[in-house]
């Protein structure tokens, strides 16, 4: 299975037409993925809060949006997803690479990881953990959920997920 | 004049416009000036506001207007590079340039000393940047929507604030009665 086609054809088939990311190394292949679909608007942001105002913005204007990360970026947004997303009642799925966990090469990305799922149940945000390709299986639900109750919804995706960091 | 006059000065224009208005006192003043459904308040989420008008403005036809201040461009300055780098040419980003933090007592900002946002915007790829005084506010606004291509306003005006109310509208009121105006 080609996990980057089949994350973009799910966003498709969700009818998710405006993608905003910001890079990470286990992100390069979909991102890129996503840059070539015609049905996906791709608009790269500088910063993962200002992405988060462009979904914002997609999603009152009839876009279905949805935002890639790495989790340092949850420090990033922690106002943003309470005061915009939260407050107005916004839908956005965020795919994000969950930096800092088994297979992690980089000391510093770990620091962040542990922090990463207690911010987002602070925040009452519903969180999924792909940690097998086949984990997968699941991104359906979890768009038609997200769009149903109106909520961001955090999907971490490991390196293990990825298939190995360095290795891969 | 201060951003309160201005905005009374161009209510007539932004009346039949989406408008998406900053934080704070600029979203208080616009409310009580002309509260209208076609207008998205922004209760909290400092510096997004020119994001989400850009949104907004790629993912559906009808022009927008951000009324934007020069803060909240500081503080999220790499929106000029999104903005100049997807063109929409239904966008209208308005800064209303005082020089200051109004919000929060008027504390000076670097855009009221040696940094020009207009020239920033310009660095930044944007094309139609117009740095223009406060007194002609309405007909450079009214001038970039006939023309229908994006714009950056950088309006130059004095530091001051209306005393208003707070805005007591729900959050989600205040969207989804926007949503239908957007959808209407
Ligand atoms: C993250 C964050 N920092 C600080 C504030 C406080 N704050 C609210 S509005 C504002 C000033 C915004 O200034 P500007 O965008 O120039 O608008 P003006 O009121 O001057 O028109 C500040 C500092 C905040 N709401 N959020
Ligand atoms: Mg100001």
């Amino acid at each position: 299975m080609n996990i980057d086609k089949k994350i973009a054809d799910d966003l498709v088939a969700n009818d998710i037409s405006f993608v905003t990311t910001v890079p990470c190394k286990q992100l390069a292949g979909v991102i890129e993925e996503i840059d070539q679909r015609d049905d996906i608007f791709h608009i790269p942001s500088n910063k993962e809060d200002e992405g988060m105002g462009l979904c914002a913005g997609a999603w009152m204007g009839g876009k279905r949006p949805a935002i890639i990360m790495q989790n340092t970026a949850i420090g990033v947004t922690l106002n943003t997803l309470a005061t915009l997303i939260q407050y107005y009642r916004m839908p956005l799925p965020m795919l994000i690479s969950y930096r800092g966990e088994l297979r992690e090469p980089v000391a510093c990305q770990v620091e962040m990881a542990v922090h990463t799922k207690a911010l987002l149940a602070q925040l009452n945000i519903p969180t999924y953990h792909f940690h097998w390709q086949k984990d997968v299986e699941e991104l359906d639900n979890i768009l038609k959920y997200t769009f149903m109750c109106n909520k961001p919804v955090a999907i971490l995706t490991d390196a293990n997920f990825w298939g190995g960091y360095g290795d891969q | 004049m201060i951003r309160s006059e201005i905005l009374k000065e161009i209510a007539p224009i932004l009346r039949d416009q989406l408008v998406v208005c900053n934080i704070g006192i600029p979203s208080q003043e616009l409310h009580a000036i002309d509260d209208q459904p076609s207008n998205f308040y922004m209760l909290g989420t400092m510096g997004l506001a020119s994001s989400i008008g850009l949104g907004l403005a790629l993912a559906q036809p009808k022009p927008v207007i951000v009324i934007d201040g020069d803060g909240s461009i500081l503080t999220n300055m790499g929106t000029l590079p999104t903005i100049a780098n997807n063109v929409a040419d239904n966008y209208i980003l308005m800064i209303i340039d005082n020089g200051s933090y109004g919000s929060t007592g008027d504390q000076p900002t670097y855009a009221g000393r040696k940094t020009s946002l207009a020239k920033v915007a310009e660095a930044c790829g944007c094309e139609n940047v117009i740095e223009c005084r406060d007194v002609d506010t309405g007909e450079v606004l009214q001038k970039a929507l006939d023309s229908g291509k994006m714009h950056v306003l950088v309006v130059k005006c004095d530091s001051g604030n209306a005393k208003n109310p707070v805005i007591t509208m729900d959050p989600v009121v205040i969207r989804d009665r926007f949503m239908k105006a957007v959808q209407a």
